[in-house]
């Protein structure tokens, strides 16, 4: 295999990757914040596929400008879920969450199959066969446009994160819950708006990987999947952990498509969580647990 | 023995145990094959349940993968059955070794390092995705194309190599989950059951008191693997086709745990309630379903999805504790 393969393959699995990464920004946010375990996650992304699609085929809307009203959706409809179910749930233990949002995450995969059918959907936009040449290097035009718009969003959100009030306000819910209650923060609005906004970085990466990917209905549980995959790779609870994870696991599963089976690739992505959690269990940007 | 095994129950507990013993033990009698195919699925899930109870209901160790063990039982028993011929109960020797070793494995990579709950958990879902697809890739088993076991005859019962009518099976699982019950009890009332109860509630302190918590936490995991993968010998004999895309999905994993949660975690009695209580709503629902004449795939799902919510919201401890408390045998050691 030539050089220039490897490269073009290498370079469209980290634009992917850096998707990935903005979907697993999402998880990280809500857990690092609220602590509830969002296995309703990928389901989430396929909610916001599924408009974005719904959109194109009735008014020929591109996915990327529908980025931000989608996204406005997803954190309108994420912060109604935390708080009107989820915020009642955060005392109770692990596994009465999680049944909570497996509860969740099957009514979306089935209200969706009766919404758009079983078949796999996607969109063809007029750019979705340009492509980029660099000398030897090939990029298609929607990875590229992908990768950068989750870039232009996770500077947004760690911008906001760092820089504003509200953001402030919720790292200081996530690194002492007594604390922010002491000093009078609202936390159950906080917790909203914090499941609000990772369902807000979920839409607009459903919107990117749709530029990118087919969707059905019933492949939420491995974007699920995918994520945590990510996450605990980069570190949970870091924000920059999360990006990192997903390139890296971007760039893996091309590689293994590349180099061995493509129906294999998610089989490396596992085995690099497993190194992980043998070599370095907190997550290559993670901070050691006491 | 028998004395040991009633020891601690009231007797209005023991008489209604033995009346359900004895109506499930005549049941095939008077049900139909389509009944009879529903009351197996209750069986295998209450078995299954409990022997995923010990982990988390004891131990306190949430696994999502128990697909994995189920998984690996029924592909080592069904490869050793169609490969060389030999018998399930002989390919138990094999098979329950093996999906112990993989419990192990887990068990090693995560409480070596004191990895705990979500990410203990994931790490299950991982191990179990990581086997689906190399099942799926794997040659010896068939890859994706499935490995079929020789059709059974419903004439003749062989009970040796499990051929023969769904009956022989339904009481086969009978046994399996009557024993599975009182080995958890004898289990939960043992010196080791307590060590469990112990980290459950609260590991650190466990350690202080000078227990072992990672030998406790992988004897747990080994004990549940074990159990869990008969279940899964017994779906291979019973089914006679194994895919990797069904048997290691992670559905399967969440049809295992749904039931002991449903019914009440680290109870005795919930993982087999909740068994009779979802397989029955799920069974209700597709009669219902079809006798309106509804045919919409997912409504199903949809509505057994509501009822979840329904339960969890309203009976956050499980309906055994709310159940017990109106039989009133709720003061019964479990």
């Amino acid at each position: 295999l030539p050089f220039d393969l490897y490269l073009n393959v290498a370079v469209g699995g980290v634009l992917t990757g850096l998707v990935y990464g903005l979907m697993a920004l999402g998880l990280s946010v809500i857990f690092g914040v609220v602590r509830v375990v969002n296995f309703a996650h990928g389901e989430m992304m396929t909610i916001a596929m599924y408009i974005a699609v719904a959109l194109f085929s009735l008014f020929r809307l591109d996915p990327l400008l529908m980025l931000v009203p989608i996204s406005a959706l997803l954190f309108a409809a994420g912060y109604a879920l935390q708080a009107g179910v989820i915020n009642r749930f955060i005392t109770r233990p692990e596994h009465s969450q999680f049944l909570l949002m497996v509860a969740i995450a099957t009514i979306i995969v089935n209200v969706l199959l009766i919404l758009f059918g079983p078949d796999s959907q996607n969109v063809q936009v007029a750019y979705a066969f340009d492509s980029f040449q660099l000398g030897p290097l090939i990029v298609d035009a929607t990875k590229l446009y992908a990768g950068m718009g989750a870039i232009v969003v996770t500077a947004a959100l760690f911008a906001f994160f760092q820089y504003t009030p509200l953001g402030t306000a919720i790292r200081a819910c996530a690194d002492n819950y007594t604390g922010a209650l002491v000093v009078g923060l609202d936390v159950k609005r906080l917790y909203a708006l914090t499941f609000g906004l990772g369902a807000a970085c979920v839409g607009a990466a459903g919107c990117m990987l749709l530029l990118i990917f087919d969707v059905t209905p019933t492949v939420g549980p491995s974007y699920t999947l995918l994520a945590f995959v990510i996450v605990i790779t980069g570190g949970l609870g870091s924000m920059p952990g999360a990006l990192v994870g997903g390139v890296l696991i971007g760039l893996t599963e091309a590689m293994a498509g590349l180099l061995f089976t493509p129906s294999a690739k998610s089989m490396f992505a596992f085995a690099i969580l497993v190194l992980v959690l043998l070599f370095r269990p907190q997550g290559i940007l993670g901070k050691r647990a006491a | 023995m028998i004395a040991r095994v009633f020891d601690g129950l009231s007797r209005r507990a023991v008489v209604l145990l033995t009346i359900l013993l004895l109506l499930m033990a005549i049941a095939p009698l008077f049900v139909g094959d389509y009944l009879l195919t529903v009351l197996i699925l209750i069986l295998y899930f209450a078995y299954t349940g409990q022997a995923w109870n010990i982990m988390m209901g004891f131990a306190g160790q949430l696994s999502l993968g128990h697909a994995l063990y189920v998984g690996l039982g029924a592909y080592t028993a069904a490869a050793l059955y169609v490969h060389f011929g030999i018998g399930p109960w002989l390919g138990l020797l094999v098979a329950v070794p093996v999906a112990a070793a993989a419990g192990a494995f887990i068990g090693y990579l995560a409480f070596r390092f004191r990895v705990g709950g979500v990410y203990f958990a994931i790490l299950t879902i991982a191990v179990a995705e990581f086997a689906r697809v190399g099942f799926d890739h794997l040659a010896w088993t068939n890859a994706s194309s499935g490995l079929f076991l020789p059709v059974a005859q419903y004439a003749r019962n062989d009970l040796w190599q499990l051929r023969g009518h769904p009956a022989m099976f339904y009481y086969v699982l009978l046994v399996a989950a009557v024993l599975a019950f009182i080995a958890c009890r004898a289990l939960l009332h043992s010196r080791l059951g307590y060590f469990w109860l112990a980290i459950r509630e609260d590991e650190e302190a466990a350690r202080s008191l000078g227990i072992d918590t990672f030998h406790y936490k992988m004897v747990a995991v080994v004990i549940s693997a074990g159990m869990t993968s008969f279940a899964g010998v017994i779906y291979a004999f019973y089914y006679n086709n194994l895919f990797p895309e069904q048997v290691f999905h992670i559905s399967r994993s969440i049809e295992i745990i749904l039931g002991p949660i449903v019914g009440g975690i680290g109870t005795l009695f919930g993982p087999i309630l909740g068994a009779f209580v979802l397989t029955g709503l799920a069974e209700t629902l597709t009669g219902a379903l079809s006798g309106l004449g509804i045919d919409i795939p997912g409504v199903k799902q949809i509505f057994y999805g509501v009822c979840l919510l329904a339960v969890i919201i309203a009976l956050p401890e499980g309906v055994w504790p709310w159940l017990s408390r109106r039989l009133g045998i709720a003061g019964d050691k479990p």
